[in-house]
């Protein structure tokens, strides 16, 4: 019987023993809220552990990465198990064919393209939802249909199409390469247009009649009612484009223009594996898309549309 | 200030579907017209042409002498009070009611000195500050009021803006409404389906059925002389009784013989033009309060029918009684002091002065 036997064994006979031995008043009760706390614990300490483990080897010494699975124990805590060697070598200067680069290049890049991309992509797919959802034209339900439709096409099978249609227009290793193919989501538009529905046509026609032009309109009026879908948009989009490997991989040569993925992953190539200094990159890639959920958050919970008509 | 007119104006939807047909109206400058009719009339969809939301399919609008089919609504120089208030929700009232003079490019000054005079007019100071959903249902509607006036339109436009306030603050919205146009006496049109709504503030009505106007004139003309059997039902509070049956000239008298063999003798003014309709198939309209009430009773020809009392419902101020004949349900509108018990059956004086005919097959009045 190990460790783990026994833990399970403890936290089994004390849900056991407050069951059917209870104590004192509402024992029963009791027990049920005990499981339910260790039940939601045990899931909590399953999603967190990966995450656990990354803070973990980003602070061992590469000597001893593969030594533990967690910390090594606290006898054995010293600047020669636990220490910053990993992110001092990250942020050291890298000599490539290209010249000196420092990794907060990479950040940067990253932090350029995922900003840019996501408001280059709310803005197309925003105005083109708002098409869809607010004016009637002809041929806007196979739009629709269409658009829908290509949602159902694996994005690797579109990959060689757009690499030839990247080549052709000159675009390889620049950042158009990155960002226009996704200028305008169907998934966005789709999104946005169900936002739409829920503004009143009446308070594009209330501004209409103030003297506010279409783009006014949008701008003024729809956009600031779904802040909440915005907000939610924003986070995928920037996540995507923060995450995304295969299209900067694939589009990007230059050292310098790289982005923080492709960059980390040749931490851990066929001839050298430096998982130390890949790990502690990774927690630190993860740090921008956490302070933008965070920010973000409070954007999610309730809508802004009260008020508006008669509810 | 302006004139509106509409000229043979039409409104198809695809599918032939046609809201609007042959409307012609001028709204002269500073009149409360009112557009009252059932829902699906065309009526709301009239009111959207004239505000530009519409495209209309045939005819012409002019506000002024400005024929405005073309012109799009923010240059039309009116302004529309939406039934659901339309308030920007994400501005507070002072920004909502700036926001067309921003547009406009007034000096700041201006804006802040009508949007405090109207304000002041309609009760808003204190709620300047507050946003839409922190109001009450009368106070928005207020603010979408003030929204319009403080732009200083020639025109004004009402959709259903009372509907959806409960019946005593509409009793109150309606009031203020009424003195609001006394005060700022612009050209103000009114869509409502409510006709009491329409008989309380309009200086004239346009009654509208199947996108067609059926009659158009000042509310006690429309109700004394309605021109066909559906504005005679549609105005007046129950509504008019029916009775089929047909002409009867007896030697010097005519009379109205009902299908259940009720006789009423016709007031002797109308015996002239009835004479000629000997014996031929007529609709009687009596108005419940021409049915057994003390006009009934004091009006030059009196005629009696029977009927067994259905239901009885008091309003307080006058009741309302529910009676069946052999054939025919009507309703009488009582005094209040008098008592009827249900199955009773009663006698009653009908007020054949007031009594209105309708052709049988098109359904216009008989004049």
């Amino acid at each position: 019987m190990n460790n783990t036997h026994l833990t399970f064994f403890f936290f089994g006979f004390v849900f056991f023993f407050l069951y059917f031995f209870p104590f004192m008043p509402r024992g029963k009760q009791i027990a049920l809220v005990y499981l339910r706390y260790l039940v939601l614990t045990s899931i909590a300490a399953l999603i967190l552990a990966p995450f656990f483990w990354l803070v973990c080897s980003a602070f061992k010494d590469p000597e001893v990465l593969m030594a533990y699975t967690f910390l090594p124990p606290v006898s054995e805590w010293s600047s020669q198990t636990l220490n910053f060697s990993n992110l001092k070598k990250l942020f050291e200067k890298e000599e490539t064919l290209e010249g000196a680069i420092y990794f907060w290049q990479y950040i940067v890049n990253s932090f350029f393209l995922a900003s840019t991309s996501t408001m280059v992509t709310l803005f197309f797919s925003s105005l083109g939802g708002y098409a869809l959802a607010k004016y009637e034209f002809r041929g806007r339900s196979f739009l629709i249909l269409f658009m829908l439709g290509t949602m159902m096409i694996p994005a690797m099978l579109l990959l060689s199409p757009l690499y030839h249609l990247i080549h052709k227009m000159n675009w390889m290793d620049t950042y158009w390469a990155l960002i226009v193919p996704g200028a305008c989501s169907a998934f966005g538009m789709f999104l946005f247009r169900q936002a739409f529905f829920s503004v009143p046509s009446t308070l594009v026609e209330a501004a209409r009649i103030d003297g506010c032009g279409e783009f006014g309109i949008y701008l003024n009026i729809v956009m600031p009612l779904v802040r909440p879908i915005t907000a939610a948009f924003c986070l995928i989009s920037f996540l995507g484009s923060w995450n995304a490997f295969i299209a900067p991989d694939v589009f990007i040569q230059t050292q310098s223009k790289l982005t923080l993925t492709v960059a980390l992953n040749q931490y851990v190539d066929l001839y050298d594996q430096q998982y130390g200094i890949f790990l502690a990159g990774t927690l630190l890639a993860i740090i921008p898309p956490a302070i933008l959920f965070f920010s973000l958050e409070k954007e999610f919970v309730g809508g802004l549309t009260s008020g508006a008509i008669k509810g | 200030m302006a004139t509106v007119t509409l000229v043979d104006v039409g409104k198809n939807y695809p599918g032939d579907i046609k809201a609007v047909e042959d409307f012609n109206l001028v709204i002269e400058d500073g009149e409360f017209i009112v557009l009252v009719g059932p829902s699906g009339c065309g009526k709301s969809t009239t009111l959207r042409m004239i505000a530009g939301l519409e495209d209309i399919t045939e005819g012409e609008i002019s506000i002024d002498d400005r024929i405005v089919n073309r012109v799009s609504p923010k240059d039309r120089d009116i302004a529309m009070v939406f039934q659901n208030y339309a308030l920007y929700p994400h501005m507070s009232v002072r920004e909502n009611m700036a926001f067309s003079l921003k547009l406009r490019k007034y000096p700041k000054t201006e804006i802040e000195a009508r949007i405090n005079d109207v304000a002041q007019m309609l009760g808003l100071t204190d709620l300047l500050h507050r946003k839409p959903r922190a109001l009450s249902g009368g106070q928005r509607q207020r603010v979408a009021v003030g929204r319009a006036i403080v732009r200083q339109p020639s025109v004004f436009l009402f959709d259903e803006p009372l509907s959806n306030l409960d019946a005593k603050l509409r009793v109150q919205m309606r009031v203020e409404l009424s003195q609001l146009h006394n005060e700022i006496n612009t050209t103000m049109i009114y869509v409502t389906h409510d006709q009491v709504e329409a008989m309380t503030m309009g200086d004239r009505i346009v009654v509208m059925n199947e996108g067609l106007i059926q009659q158009v004139a000042d509310p006690i003309t429309l109700y004394d002389r309605p021109v066909n059997k559906f504005v005679a039902s549609f105005i007046g509070t129950p509504p008019m009784n029916f009775f089929d049956g047909h002409i009867l000239a007896q030697n010097s008298s005519i009379a109205f013989l009902s299908e259940d063999g009720m006789q009423l003798q016709i007031a002797e003014q109308q015996t002239k033009k009835f004479r000629q309709l000997d014996k031929q198939k007529v609709v009687l309209g009596i108005r419940p309060e021409h049915i057994g009430s003390a006009i009934a009773e004091n009006s030059e020809t009196v005629g009696r029918i029977s009927a067994v009392v259905d239901v009885v419902e008091p309003m307080g101020a006058e009741t309302y009684v529910y009676l069946k004949s052999e054939t025919t349900s009507f309703v009488s509108r009582v005094d209040s002091h008098k008592k009827y018990m249900v199955g009773e059956k009663i006698e009653l004086a009908v007020a054949m002065d007031r009594a209105h005919f309708f052709d049988v097959n098109t359904d216009k009045a008989i004049l």
